[in-house]
């Protein structure tokens, strides 16, 4: 099977430094592709690249086999859901308002979309009298499960996710965690998911990819990573995880 | 001859409605052929205030107001419908109306006309001043009967105490206080050769509305003011004329002027009022107008002592009032929808930054500085503006559209980046991006950049009065004319309760065009 994203030599400077250096990187269907590193690393510039939030430098992408251009953007995106972490959810919507919006705006049929939405629910555990709930009276736990139901109702091929449990709070982290990676599973989803926690990437990825300073170090599990790690680099960053974990 | 009194509008209170609704759930196409028939059935509107009728315009004071009125009812006696615009501004604006076809005719004085309109160093006589206009196009009746000539008036019982009878006489007072109008301070013939002319070094000459000079005569503030000879303010206040001994001031015989391509019935009933009215009948229905504060009563009386039926006369004040507020409330309400309509595109181009966006928010800057009496100045002599509702709702509608432009930019620009995000990953199209989701987040910004508007809208509109628009400035202009408190409460307070009613039509518009999670 062919992967569904490729990435080849894609890279981004911002004015004062570069963000991205030419980077490679493909994304099998149905694998949850983790991407880590310390802040600044790259790994958000590399989903905005995907999403056409910010336009390369250099370098190609390529969604199941066809080359992206910003004339084709617009119709990618809507093969593609987005989460970030702060749900970016848009406050004078209702949080079925939210999840309907582009659904709606394609003018697809009320029915298909009332069961898809109860699907949605199901899936991830959202409580269906909190729908007509404005997203300043959900909390912040409620407000990430409508902004994954968002990114989620079109069906999409590919999932982005940016830190999307970053700012949470640990119980309700972990019980998302949880949820994620069964929703993952029951959907076959191909997602590009971004976080700093090394123990929910073990916990939710498949493969996970390790960057720092705008390039890919490593790529592989964490038994590679600690086992075989590709400089110092990757094992101070596992040690300083781990001792982390250890406390 | 002329008086403008530069009367110094106190902005009244805000008031005022009409807010559009700035997010549209319509398809783009629709809204655009919504908002052009909107635009273009609002010029036909202004338009449409300009109808086929003689225009009569008259100056800022009581005597041209009662000239005016003379000249409406004698046209409307010859079955001639005629349309009388009050008080519109000094000389220059009248003539620039006449000139510019707003008006076809107005009460005028040969002095004023030598001097201020042909600019002529020599005293041109009636055939010379009637030669020089017939070339530009405009007719001149003879004399109506009466000179109306400058002078200089002081207290009786001050003047007394002093010595004063003639003007050479405040050679030896240059203690006394002169307070003057602005236009005469200006004149050729004004205030500055006459002082050369009498050697007079006064300390002390100041600036003043000529209805407030009166009573600044009275209080003692100012000893000597300009006046005109027919003014009935002279014999009530108890003044004294000083004697012009050096014959320094030309004479200013009152004529009507009058475009030569108006029909000739109209020119006929104009010319009916030559000589006709002398000195002590002036001077009578000047304090017949000031007593009653009715100039079309007052103008009445020329007609058979005043016998006239009353059909034409006594507009009820209700009826007045109506008027008034209608017409603030269209001068408001029409400029505001224009800065809408105007100001919310302008607004979202603005909101991206760049030059552009610093061009319009620089114009719309720039226009906010300018005082609003300047920006209706600097309009009238325009083509197509002139002295017009046309006029005044293009300075309101300049006025209005910084707050809405900027409120625009600000409520755009505010949007979160997170949001913003969001939105392009959703692989929405730019506008449709913009109407379900930008605007209506903004919605809250721009609907008080609206209501700044409608509030600077409904206090502006007040000095359309000056240009002859009308509105609630029209009886606060008259009652800064006749100095008289009630006359100016009469638009003062109705101005005030519209005030009130636009805050409460604001945020009742708030409750419903601000999505509600935005209000939480």
């Amino acid at each position: 099977m062919s992967d569904l994203v490729q990435l080849v030599d894609l890279s981004k400077r911002y004015v004062d430094a570069p963000a991205l250096y030419p980077t490679n990187l493909s994304i099998g269907r149905g694998q949850t592709v983790i991407l880590i590193g310390p802040s600044g690393c790259g790994k958000s510039t590399l989903l905005r690249l995907i999403v056409g939030l910010v336009r390369p430098d250099t370098g190609k992408i390529f969604f199941d086999g066809t080359l992206v251009t910003p004339e084709t953007i617009q119709l990618f995106r809507r093969r593609i859901g987005y989460v970030i972490q702060e749900g970016g959810l848009f406050p004078h919507l209702t949080a079925r308002a939210n999840i309907l919006l582009m659904a709606r705006h394609l003018r697809k049929d009320e029915d298909e979309l009332r069961a898809r939405l109860s699907e949605l629910c199901a899936l991830t555990r959202f409580e269906g009298n909190l729908l007509d709930r404005y997203p300043v009276e959900l909390s912040g736990g409620q407000r990430q499960r409508v902004s994954l139901m968002r990114a989620l109702m079109l069906s999409p091929e590919l999932l982005l996710l940016d830190e999307p449990l970053g700012a949470l709070d640990p119980l309700v982290r972990a019980s998302l965690q949880k949820d994620l990676k069964e929703i993952f599973r029951r959907l076959e989803q191909t997602a590009l998911f971004v976080t700093h926690d090394l123990a929910e990437a073990n916990y939710i990825g498949d493969e996970i990819v390790l960057m720092n300073e705008g390039r890919i170090v490593q790529q592989g599990s964490i038994i590679d990573f600690q086992q075989r790690p590709a400089n110092e680099f990757v094992s101070e960053f596992i040690n300083a995880q781990r001792s982390l974990v250890s406390l | 001859m002329s008086r403008s009194f530069h009367a110094e509008l106190t902005k009244s209170s805000p008031a005022e409605c009409q807010a559009e609704r700035a997010e549209c759930q319509r398809s783009p196409h629709r809204t655009r052929t919504l908002l052009l028939c909107l635009f273009l059935s609002l010029i036909a509107f202004v338009d449409s205030a300009f109808a086929d009728q003689v225009m009569i315009g008259s100056k800022k004071f009581t005597e041209s107001y009662v000239l005016g009125e003379i000249a409406r009812q004698m046209l409307a006696d010859a079955g001639i419908s005629a349309e009388h615009r009050q008080g519109m501004g000094g000389t220059i604006i009248l003539w620039q109306a006449l000139r510019g076809g707003q008006i076809d005719t107005y009460p005028e004085y040969t002095g004023t006309i030598a001097q201020e309109i042909l600019k002529s160093d020599q005293r041109l006589d009636i055939r010379q001043i009637e030669n020089a206009l017939g070339k530009i196009g405009v007719g001149m009746t003879k004399p109506l009967g009466f000179n109306n000539t400058y002078a200089l008036v002081m207290r009786r019982d001050r003047a007394q105490q002093l010595g004063v009878h003639t003007i050479s006489d405040l050679q030896n007072h240059p203690e006394l206080k002169i307070g003057l109008t602005h236009e005469f301070l200006d004149r050729q013939d004004g205030w500055r050769p006459l002082e050369a002319e009498y050697q007079l070094n006064p300390r002390n000459v100041t600036g003043i509305d000529h209805a407030l000079g009166y009573a600044a005569l009275a209080s003692g503030s100012i000893d000597v003011k300009d006046a005109y000879s027919t003014d009935a303010k002279i014999g009530e206040n108890d003044l004294v004329t000083l004697e012009d001994d050096r014959r320094f001031f030309p004479r200013y015989e009152a004529v009507f002027l009058f475009r030569l391509v108006l029909p000739s019935p109209a020119i006929a009933a104009l010319r009916k009022l030559e000589g006709t009215i002398d000195e002590q009948r002036m001077i009578r229905l000047n304090a017949e107008a000031e007593r009653t504060k009715n100039y079309a009563r007052a103008a009445s009386l020329y007609f058979d002592g005043g016998a006239r039926s009353t059909t034409s006369l006594g507009e009820s004040f209700p009826r007045k009032l109506a008027r008034w507020t209608l017409r603030h409330v269209e001068l408001a309400g029409f400029s505001l929808l224009l800065s809408v309509i105007v100001g919310i595109p302008l607004g979202i181009v603005a909101s991206r930054g760049g030059a552009v966006g610093h061009v319009i928010l620089g114009f719309a800057g720039i226009v906010q500085t300018i005082p609003s009496l300047a920006l209706l100045a600097l309009l009238v002599p325009l083509p197509f503006f002139g002295i017009s509702a046309r006029t005044a709702i293009t300075a309101l509608f300049l006025y209005g559209l910084l707050p809405i432009v900027r409120n625009t930019a600000t409520g755009l620009q505010d949007i979160a980046q997170s949001i913003r995000d969001s939105a392009i990953a959703l692989g929405m199209e730019p506008g449709a991006r913009l109407r379900k989701i930008y605007l209506p987040i903004a919605s809250r910004s721009i609907l008080g950049g609206i209501k700044t508007s409608a509030v600077i809208n409904v206090g502006t509109a007040t000095l359309a009065a000056l240009i002859g628009a009308g509105g609630l400035g029209e009886p606060i202009l008259s009652g800064l004319n006749l100095n008289d408190h009630v006359t100016i409460l009469e638009g003062a307070i109705p101005a005030a309760i519209l005030a009130l009613v636009v805050q409460w039509i604001f945020d009742f518009l708030d409750r419903i065009l601000i999505p509600k999670g935005l209000r939480l």
